[in-house]
């Protein structure tokens, strides 16, 4: 947004190294986020929580640098880095994405407390599809536990998140204003 | 990069999303046709992120250390407990064996023995310390209807603590082998030598009277001996200790200084005289 009167400044090399670092910030941390939880310490995984919250949360709040592109990237290496049959991650993580798009004009001016709950319910579809991907996939019904535990992580999560990326999201904010 | 147009960047991103959903379903399709090409390529990302891994796991490791540092600091604790508890367990055990052992070897110095009588233990809760007219005494509470009799031996869990000396119907007075007053003949174990362990007052009694020749080695048990016919033989009482002051002092095994209950042995000895007896000598039958 440049002020008027206020000739815009030509886009030099540092600026525009700046709006790059901007607009990969949010894949960047998402994947080294995950790789970082997928690290072996002897927790249970934490990681489609992980993912399924960047995405979510990007999406939602900035949805220039978390394309359908890195969606499907990000799925993808949540799918290798854990062992589920490949493409489930992709497909929840486009699904997430989409819906997250549909609803973000209604979503984005909502208290942390709304948004929370209606993570909860993208956590709980996202277990589910999951849970039936599965099904699918391996042409078994496999166990329960697994996807409600996964639901209980994704909300767990989600604040301490939010938390963390929330200020990030507001300095960037920042920093595009004054630009 | 490439410049287009905007309807074109519009339908572009539009049709991104279904494009992207119908790989998606594509990957599912590969994953499960080509089970070796997911494997190689999971290989691969593990090999990129080794050396990332590898890195995360120092500090990783420092805190997982630290926080069994702390489990174990906190497990010290019952540990001491029960370490204490064993202790002292096996301190009697060891008090036990050591006991055993010298009866061993005393009676394969001598066969046939005679059999001591059997015992009868009565267990008694300490009071109050002090009072009455020893300096190292303690009272101890009796249910009514427990007999004790004088001259009767108290033992805590350890070893030898003293001797009954008072009797009331409730109550009985046990005097402290750390009195003044306090003689007790006692035995070296290892030399066999007699002595007599006087109390001082003090914490640890002193060792006197010991036969020329046998001096007491330091570490050396001491048990009680049945020279007056007050103890039974091989009581435990302490370890030799040798002072600076060059006095040859005994560390006793009971802990006097925290005594709450202590056992009272019946042996079935009457080497004390009763003090009325001490007081008016019978006479002499006259011949």
């Amino acid at each position: 947004m440049a002020i008027k009167g206020r000739p815009e400044p030509a886009p030099g090399l540092l600026r525009r190294l700046d709006a790059l670092a901007r607009a990969a910030f949010p894949a960047a941390t998402t994947a080294l986020l995950m790789v970082l939880v997928a690290a072996p310490v002897g927790l249970p995984s934490a990681l489609p929580a992980v993912t399924l919250a960047c995405v979510f949360f990007w999406s939602l709040f900035r949805p220039a640098a978390m394309s359908p592109v890195v969606c499907f990237v990000l799925g993808l290496l949540q799918d290798l880095l854990t062992f589920s049959p490949l493409g489930i991650g992709v497909f929840t993580m486009l699904v997430v994405h989409g819906l997250v798009l549909r609803l973000r004009r209604l979503l984005a001016r909502q208290s942390f407390l709304l948004v929370w709950l209606s993570f909860a319910g993208f956590a709980a579809g996202a277990a589910l599809l999951g849970f039936v991907l599965q099904a699918v996939l391996n042409w078994r019904l496999p166990a329960f536990w697994p996807a409600l535990v996964q639901f209980v992580l994704c909300v767990g999560f989600y604040p301490a998140l939010a938390a963390m990326l929330t200020p990030l999201h507001k300095a960037m904010q920042r920093a595009e204003d004054l630009a | 990069m490439i410049r287009l147009s905007i309807p074109l960047r519009q339908a572009l991103s539009r049709l991104s999303l279904p494009v992207l959903v119908a790989l998606a379903f594509g990957t599912m399709l590969i994953g499960k046709a080509d089970t070796l090409l997911v494997e190689r390529a999971r290989m691969a990302l593990s090999d990129t992120l080794a050396p990332i891994y590898a890195v995360v796991a120092e500090p990783l490791g420092a805190v997982r250390d630290a926080v069994q540092e702390a489990h174990a600091l906190w497990a010290i604790r019952a540990e001491n407990l029960r370490l204490r508890e064993e202790n002292e367990r096996l301190h009697r055990w060891q008090a036990a064996a050591l006991s055993l052992d010298a009866e061993n070897a005393l009676l394969r110095r001598q066969l046939n023995v005679i059999p001591e009588a059997p015992t009868s233990l009565r267990t008694a809760r300490v009071v109050a310390d002090a009072g009455g007219t020893y300096a190292r005494a303690v009272l101890l509470a009796l249910a009514p209807g427990v007999e004790i009799r004088k001259g009767q031996v108290a033992l805590d869990e350890r070893g030898l603590a003293g001797r009954v000396t008072e009797v009331g119907s409730r109550s009985a007075r046990v005097l402290l082998v750390t009195d003044m007053n306090s003689r007790i003949p006692v035995t070296l174990e290892g030399s066999r030598a007699r002595a007599i362990l006087s109390g001082t007052n003090g914490d640890n009694p002193r060792l006197q009277h010991w036969p020329e020749g046998t001096r007491p080695q330091e570490g050396e048990r001491v048990v009680t001996s049945a020279e007056a016919s007050v103890f039974p033989a091989g009581l435990p009482v302490g370890t030799v200790h040798w002072t600076e002051g060059g006095t040859a002092e005994v560390q006793l095994f009971a802990r006097l200084d925290r005594l709450d209950v202590l056992r009272i042995f019946d042996f079935g000895l009457s080497g004390i005289l009763p003090p009325e007896s001490v007081a008016r000598p019978e006479p002499r039958p006259r011949r």
